[in-house]
Formats: structure tokens, C-alpha cells, sequence
């Protein structure tokens, strides 16, 4: 049994079809990277998965996590698994995170919801999840408000967020998009050694060839809501098949980054 | 909150309020009519008319007569009626029993009626029902105050007969029963006004939280859209409606000088209209003080409300 397996997922908005029959596999402690440019229905994928559509989209397929179809299920069934199951890390920090509420009172949410803690454990807790993604000063942080860290600090709050309840899979959704570059890399960086330490799966969707790339060894690629092509990173990029995904390896290759160098 | 902010904002508050004083005080002067003619009848002779004005202290520099004015009421007096000598401080008490409890009551259950209903509309924007109440307020704020008045007074007082139409007891809230029930009426009308407004705004507020990324967060979490929305919607929806508000306090009290005339309340507003025709300036001024006077507390206090309610303006300076 495979931790994640959608099939044929379509989610249309009124007449227009956003995604058009996703497949997509993943198994347990496996990474996926899902790359397309803005638009290719990369994100809407991902929130499928969960029941994190916005309201008025129609999903029609299946989505299978851990065996159990999650499709067309009414969402007091569903927002058990998020968190839980399935942890999110988001694209903006800034806006991902209440801004009338402590970093530790979010960070603690999810076990608050899911393992029901108590407000002072949760706050113990947070604090200790804040030292596990690098947060400087803990005991302090955990007090402050988003809008008094910096940008690479509230997404590692996204993170410690995501983790929180040790899904068995994290959606990253271009979570260093928003970020500085300098900032990407060490996000980059925590995101995948404590993916690795905790063994979760990651789906890292991203439409940065050379991110992806440096985060998972399978790659899909997406075009106007289908996967187009689908295989291991560095066959996919040192032999694209099709005509889109050698655009985005020559787009890549002209910001000077060479396929070869990734690790395999 | 620094304490720089509230300094200064009390500072802009007592400035706020100077400027005001002077202003009323400025703009009556400039109005055509004369106390004097009014107090001597119009047989009065020219001669009448000067010793009139010389009691009434209408003939001295405009600048002493403001002096005396504003001293007074820093100590809480705001002078004597030039009609009959009755002092402004006492009738402005004696109306109060009336005005605050309409408005207060009106305020609340405005917010009590809008909240919810607006909540409710964003919630079910798609909704027939939900654009049903989105409607309703569209209309609420487009009926005049005076005229939603007469049609409650029309329905619940003659054709229902369940309440009063008019008037308020002589001997005041000696009765409280009948007190309390003259008022219902006059509160309605002033609430539906104000909840029609704030229902909007609330409903904006809610549209806009819905959609914030924040709340896409809580349900990755693992919270159901109703349990998200009360868990970290409720309070960012709250801030801009907290505003409002405090802008909402000036029309609140207009809207109680238009109901008070409609259902003929002894009240402030009552008041101030009858003394304005009277050319009463030392009455008119004193309660247009206190009334606008009302607004910028209440509009302050909002303020610092907001700023302790709001992490984000609590830094700034």
C-alpha cells in the first residue's frame, strides 16, 4: 500500500478545468518534487489532496492516504488527517501565519487539536519545536508575534507548524518562493534534514527547476492541469522527453546550473 | 501600548476638544437672531433691548464671553439658559436619563443584531439566504431613520397597540417598567439604523478573513472552516469593525436626535432642537459640546481599544 496514491484527480472551477485527471504516487517516506510554471495546477493539486480547496471548486477522482479514500468525504472527516496525517508548510510566511497570535500558541495548535494538549504543554512543547527548526532564543520566540520576526524566521514557524504532529507526509508549497536567496538554502536545507529525521514523505511543489532538484530524486512535471512527464530527476533532466520540460531544463541551464552537479 | 502613544493621544484629545469648544462657540455667534428679541417680545423697544443684553452678557467682546464659557465648564458648569435662568449643567442631567440609556441600548444591540447577521452573510454569500440578509442591511441603510420610526410606531404601537408611540414618563424612570417600555421603540428604530451599517462592514470583514491565508493554516492544521473561523477569524474580523465603530458613535448620536423628535423623547436631541430655535446659544452650545464632546472620548477610547486589542499596533509608536 502506498502512503499517497491520486488518481484521475480533476478539480474544476465553473467551466474551467484547472486540474485534468492528476496521477500522482507516493509512498512511504519517499520524496516527490512537482514542478510547472504559475498556473500548471501545481498548488491546487496539493490543497486537493487535503480538502483545502477554496469554495467553489469541484473535485472529482480519488485521493487514497494510508488506504482510505479521502474524495468526497464531508470535511469534519477529513480535518482529523491534516496535521496529523498531513502536514503543510505554505508559500507567503508572512500571511500563513494569524497575526493576532503568539508563535507559540501556533506552533502548539496542531497538538493541541490532534493530541490534545494542554495550553501550558503545548507552550512547552512549541518552544522546543522552535529550537528544532534553528529558532534563535526559544523561550523568547515563542512569546513574539509574526510580525515582529523576519521572513526565514516565520517560515521555519511554518515548519515547526507542519511537523508539529509528525505527519507521515509534508506538502511544501514553494516554501522558499517567498524568501531571500540566501534565506532559501538554509530553509531549504532544515526542511529536508528534518524530513529525513523524522522519515515523513514530502510532495515539494516548486516552480524552480533547480530547487526541486536539490530536494528529491523523483520529479513530476505539470502543464495546464496534467502531469506531462514523470520519472526519476536526473533522468528527467539530463533527457527530457517532452518539449516543455526541455524549455524548463534550458531555462534553468541558461541561469548557469548544470544538471550533472546534482547529487544523485 | 507606549506610553508615548498615549500621551499623545490624550494630548490630540484635549486639543480635539479646544478646538471644538471654539468652534461652537464661534459658529452660533455667526448665526442671524437675536436672544434679546426673543426674551423682550417684539413690542420691545430698542432701549429694552439694550439693558436686556447688557443682563444677558451678550454685549461684552466675544473673547471674554468664550473665557467665561470654557472656565466654566472645566469646573462642570456650563452656564445659565438665556430663557429662564435654568442651569445648563442640570437640564443636560436632567435629559441624559433619556439620551444615554437610548443610545447606550441602541449601540449594543446594533452590534448584537449585526455581528452575527453579518458573519452569517459572508459565511453563506452564494446562498440565497445569505444574499437575503446581505439585502436586508442594503436597505436598512438606505431607509431614513425617521421614517423606519414611524413604521414601527405604526405597527407595534397603533395597529398592535403592544407598546407606547410617543412620549416618555413625566415623573422619569419612577416607573421603570413604563419607562423602559416608552423606550423600546425609539432604541429599535436607532439599532436597525446602526446594525444596517455595521452589517455591511462586518460582513466585509468576515469575506476578507475567509479568504485569509492564515485561515488556510488552521485548517491544515486539522481544524474544521467553523472551527477556524472562530478560533482565528473571529478576532481578525473583529479589527476593522472595532474602527467603525468608533467612527459609527457620531451617527449614532445624530440618529438620536432624529429619534428622540420622531417619538417625541425628553432628551438631549429633543432639546437641542428647541433651544436652537429659541436662539438659546448658552444651552445650544453647552449640549453641542457635550454631544461631540461624547463622540471624541468614546472615539478615543476605541482607539486605545484597538491598539491593545492589535499586537501589530502595539510597537509602533
Amino acid at each position: 500500500m502506498r502512503l499517497l496514491e491520486v488518481e484521475d484527480l480533476t478539480v474544476r472551477f465553473g467551466d474551467s478545468t484547472v486540474v485534468a485527471g492528476v496521477r500522482l504516487s507516493l509512498g512511504a517516506g519517499e520524496r516527490l518534487g512537482l514542478i510547472g510554471e504559475s498556473g500548471s495546477g501545481k498548488t491546487l493539486t496539493a490543497l486537493a489532496v487535503a480538502g483545502l480547496l477554496p469554495p467553489g471548486a469541484a473535485v472529482t477522482g480519488s485521493v487514497r492516504f494510508e488506504g482510505s479514500e479521502l474524495l468526497g468525504r464531508r470535511e469534519r472527516a477529513i480535518a482529523p488527517l491534516r496535521g496529523a496525517g498531513i502536514g503543510f508548510v505554505f508559500q507567503e510566511p508572512l500571511t500563513a501565519l494569524n497575526p493576532l497570535m503568539r508563535i507559540g500558541a501556533q506552533i502548539g495548535e496542531p497538538l493541541r487539536i490532534h493530541r490534545g494538549l494542554s495550553r501550558r504543554a503545548a507552550r512547552g512543547a512549541a518552544a522546543e519545536l522552535a529550537a528544532r527548526v534553528g529558532l534563535p532564543d526559544p523561550e523568547r520566540i515563542v512569546r513574539a508575534y509574526p510580525h515582529q520576526l523576519s521572513g526565514g524566521q516565520r517560515q521555519r514557524v511554518g515548519i515547526a507548524i507542519a511537523i508539529a504532529a509528525r505527519p507521515a507526509l509534508i506538502v511544501a508549497d514553494e516554501p522558499t518562493t517567498a524568501l531571500d536567496v540566501t534565506v532559501q538554502a538554509e530553509i531549504l536545507r532544515l526542511l529536508t534534514a528534518l524530513v529525513e529525521e523524522e522519515g515523513s514523505a514530502l510532495l515539494f511543489i516548486s516552480h524552480d527547476l533547480a530547487v526541486v532538484a536539490q530536494v528529491s530524486r523523483r520529479l513530476a512535471v505539470m502543464r495546464a492541469g496534467r502531469v506531462v512527464e514523470e520519472g526519476p530527476t536526473l533522468d528527467v533532466l539530463r533527457d527530457p522527453r517532452e518539449p516543455y520540460t526541455r524549455q524548463l531544463v534550458a531555462a534553468a541551464r541558461a541561469t548557469s546550473w548544470n544538471p550533472q552537479e546534482t547529487p544523485s | 501600548m507606549t506610553p508615548v502613544f498615549l500621551v499623545r493621544r490624550l494630548g490630540l484629545l484635549a486639543a480635539a476638544l479646544f478646538g471644538v469648544s471654539l468652534l461652537i462657540f464661534v459658529l452660533l455667534r455667526l448665526l442671524p437672531g437675536d436672544v434679546a428679541t426673543i426674551v423682550g417680545g417684539v413690542q420691545a423697544t430698542p432701549e429694552q433691548l439694550a439693558v436686556l443684553r447688557e443682563r444677558l452678557g451678550t454685549d461684552r467682546p466675544l473673547p471674554v464671553q468664550y473665557a467665561e464659557w470654557a472656565g466654566g465648564v472645566l469646573t462642570g458648569d456650563f452656564g445659565r439658559s438665556m430663557l429662564n435662568g435654568v442651569s445648563v449643567t442640570d437640564e443636560l442631567a436632567r435629559k441624559l436619563v433619556v439620551t444615554l440609556p437610548l443610545t447606550l441600548t441602541a449601540a449594543v444591540l446594533a452590534v448584537a443584531i449585526a455581528v452575527p447577521l453579518g458573519a452569517y452573510a459572508a459565511l453563506r454569500q452564494r446562498a440565497p439566504d445569505g444574499a437575503a440578509v446581505s439585502a436586508l442591511g442594503q436597505l436598512g441603510v438606505a431607509v431614513p431613520t425617521f421614517w423606519m420610526g414611524i413604521m414601527l410606531s405604526v405597527v407595534f404601537a397603533v395597529q398592535l397597540r403592544l407598546l407606547p408611540a410617543q412620549g416618555f414618563p413625566a415623573d422619569g424612570w419612577a416607573e421603570p417598567g413604563r419607562a423602559a417600555a416608552s423606550l423600546v421603540l425609539p432604541v429599535l428604530t436607532l439599532a436597525l439604523a446602526q446594525a444596517a451599517v455595521l452589517l455591511r462592514f462586518v460582513r466585509s470583514a468576515t469575506l476578507e478573513v475567509l479568504q485569509a491565508d492564515f485561515l488556510r493554516t488552521a485548517r491544515a492544521k486539522g481544524l474544521t472552516t467553523g472551527a477556524a473561523l472562530l478560533r482565528h477569524g473571529l478576532r481578525n474580523a473583529a479589527m476593522p469593525v472595532v474602527s467603525v465603530l468608533g467612527i459609527q458613535i457620531a451617527s449614532l448620536i445624530v440618529g438620536a436626535v432624529v429619534v428622540e423628535q420622531a417619538f417625541s423623547l425628553p432628551g438631549v436631541g429633543k432639546m437641542l432642537l428647541a433651544d436652537v430655535g429659541n436662539r438659546d446659544l448658552v444651552k445650544v452650545q453647552g449640549t453641542v459640546l457635550l454631544l461631540s464632546g461624547l463622540v471624541l472620548v468614546l472615539g478615543t477610547v476605541i482607539d486605545i481599544v484597538h491598539r491593545l486589542a492589535d499586537p501589530r499596533l502595539r510597537d509602533t509608536p
